[in-house]
């Protein structure tokens, strides 16, 4: 029994059918191919550096004269101390901000669509220039020599606007309800913020800290043109002292000509992956562990 | 009587709105912290003012023995030797070099993805998919070049000598590729922005209105009809301001060009030769230790604002488009 003629698809319907399947195996294949590349570059890496890495990788100094035996140390140090006091520098002036932003200015004057119009601006500088900018006002105007400070005070400006926009949006996720109850309660509201606001948007603040620092771990070029070197042999033990860091170490090795130094790069590149993983994991944990509370 | 009453009533009244002195040391505390929360956002003012003045008052004694002129029509950039050029182009040339080229990797690519995250994927596949995504974002710049020199590069050459050997015909048309190229710089750019355009793109077709597709299904829509023909037009504006951001994002680009594309800056649109950006020239001038009074010094300044400009020119384009999708969402 076949079925009647009016219930089978016209052939048009068909065209339109095949279509329909095509645009989907494009899109899915598209996506398939995003995370492939993640996985081809992640997995070249690997097999690339893996052997390279061990523990005396990681103790021993940089070199450019011998490849088997140049370590990470000081790049590894230099990198983690800019980190650190990148964000030491940027959350303070960061959060403020974004309290000022948010919690500060009822009525949306122009002032404030200003600033924020002028954030989203910013963020959208290209990395190098804040480097120029870092170069004049740091090493030129205030002497600060080309040291870890002037890096760490240029990577903070550099991650200024992130640091605003994600603790702006922490603290827009606050309930209303919370700051009512208190102001009710008759505090003023600087001890609305402090005591309600911001403890129930402290996972934000601490997810868009980490996203920072892990910019900051990441970014080279502003860090070049400050005067960050390529071999620093010697481990900073000073706000003034010359410093290097990991990626700057990365791409001194991979313009050597020698194929031994390309695979201590792809090494140095492990390591500041598995960084960068571990600072991402913390966040994701953060996120979920602040879900789980609400 | 009735006048002691009221004056009692009033004494006590006084005491009751009287502010006490630990009241009065909440309100001082409050407008010092409301002035240092302002002053900590007008800082984002001042980094921008200071940018646009250091850009502008560096650039200038450059500007004073190079003409503006030279400067965005010269074919030439050497600072080797006596004979100093600074023409732009090459530098502009291939700073668009490398932005065409990742567009083309990143436009199709991203918005497709973005289609599948917002349109087709489950919920479950959503959710690993959108932190791998994250996760190619967060890979540092430096990565993306050596993954350029190493991978990109390598497999562009056996891919040209293959189609080379399987189509003769085609050899003459096939570009040579140097161990720096411009097509790996801009390959592995496109990588770069990719995720940008696919969590901006998937943002503008999630905000489409439920009852517009509802609409055209009922009408007997194909889902691909649904999204190319409805879902995307109302997007439009959102989808045109992600490419634009990863356009900018891609002129800025600095470490992964500079060492996928070379230190060559030459006039050409071959995308097998070395190409030099705009950022790569002035990571180089910064690399060697230049003085103040230098031409070389003065001259990243002029590139700089040169690229400032450009991109914020971009960014601010695509600003009017995000405001665009604003109102028609509504």
């Amino acid at each position: 029994m076949s079925s009647p003629a009016f219930l089978s698809p016209s052939a048009s319907t068909i065209k339109r059918r095949r279509k329909n399947f095509i645009f989907q195996s494009i899109c899915t294949l598209a996506a398939l191919l995003a995370v492939s590349i993640l996985f081809i570059l992640v997995g070249k890496v690997v097999m690339d550096g893996m052997g390279r890495v061990s523990p005396k990788f990681i103790t021993s100094m940089p070199s450019q004269m011998f490849p088997g035996k140049a370590g990470i140390l000081s790049p590894l140090l230099g990198s983690i101390f800019v980190m650190l006091l990148t964000v030491l520098f940027v959350v303070p002036v960061g959060v403020a901000a974004a309290i000022y932003l948010e919690e500060f200015t009822a009525q949306k004057t122009r002032l404030v669509r200003f600033i924020q119009v002028n954030i989203s601006n910013l963020a959208g500088v290209p990395s190098i220039v804040f480097g120029m900018l870092g170069l004049t006002v740091f090493v030129v105007i205030m002497g600060l020599g080309k040291s870890v400070l002037t890096g760490a005070l240029t990577m903070s400006i550099l991650v200024l606007p992130m640091v605003i926009l994600v603790t702006q949006e922490a603290l827009k996720a606050v309930p209303k309800h919370y700051r009512e109850a208190s102001l009710a309660l008759g505090t003023t509201q600087w001890q609305t913020i402090r005591r309600a606001v911001l403890p129930s948007a402290l996972p934000g603040i601490l997810t868009g800290i980490i996203l920072a620092a892990s910019r900051a771990i990441g970014e080279t070029a502003p860090l070049i043109v400050v005067g960050a070197v390529g071999l620093v042999t010697f481990l900073p033990d000073s706000l003034d002292d010359r410093y290097t860091v990991l990626p700057l170490q990365i791409l001194d090795w991979i313009g050597q000509p020698r194929a031994e130094f390309r695979t201590a790069a792809a090494a140095a590149i492990l390591v500041l992956m598995a960084l960068l993983i571990i600072l991402n994991s913390a966040a994701i944990i953060i996120r979920a562990r602040a879900q789980k509370k609400v | 009587m009735a006048l002691a009453d009221l004056n009692q009533s009033l004494t006590k009244r006084a005491a009751f709105t009287q502010v006490t002195s630990q009241n009065r040391a909440r309100t001082i505390s409050q407008t010092i912290v409301r002035a240092i929360c302002f002053c900590c956002a007008m800082f984002s003012i001042i980094a921008t003012a200071s940018i646009f003045f250091i850009l502008f008052s560096e650039s200038l004694p450059f500007f004073q023995k190079v003409s503006v002129v030279e400067f965005f029509t010269g074919r030439e950039w050497t600072m080797m030797g006596a004979q100093q050029k600074f023409g732009v182009l090459p530098l502009l040339v291939g700073t668009l070099l490398i932005t065409i080229g990742s567009g083309i990797v990143s436009i199709p690519l991203g918005l497709f993805v973005g289609i599948y995250l917002s349109e087709y994927a489950p919920s479950k596949v959503r959710k690993v998919l959108k932190p791998i995504l994250e996760l190619l974002a967060g890979v540092p710049s430096v990565v993306f070049g050596y993954f350029a020199l190493s991978l990109v590069t390598p497999a562009l050459r056996g891919g040209t000598s293959w189609i080379g050997e399987i189509l003769p015909t085609l050899n003459p048309l096939l570009p040579e590729f140097r161990p720096a190229n411009a097509a790996a710089g801009a390959i592995v750019v496109g990588f770069m922005t990719l995720p940008l355009v696919c969590s901006l793109c998937e943002d503008a077709l999630t905000a489409v209105p439920k009852s517009l597709r509802e609409a055209a299904y009922g009408l007997g829509c194909t889902k691909a009809e649904v999204i190319a023909k409805i879902v995307i037009p109302s997007a439009l504006s959102g989808i045109i301001a992600s490419f634009i951001l990863a356009l900018s994002r891609a002129v800025g680009e600095t470490m992964a060009v500079t060492i996928a594309a070379g230190a060559t800056p030459q006039l050409t649109f071959n995308p097998g030769n070395e190409v030099m950006t705009m950022t790569a020239q002035i990571v180089n001038v910064s690399k060697g230790d230049v003085s103040r009074g230098d031409m070389r010094y003065q001259s990243i300044f002029a590139i700089g604002l040169t690229l400032f400009l450009i991109t914020f020119a971009l960014n601010i384009l695509a600003q009017r488009f995000v405001r665009k999708m604003g109102r028609t969402g509504s």
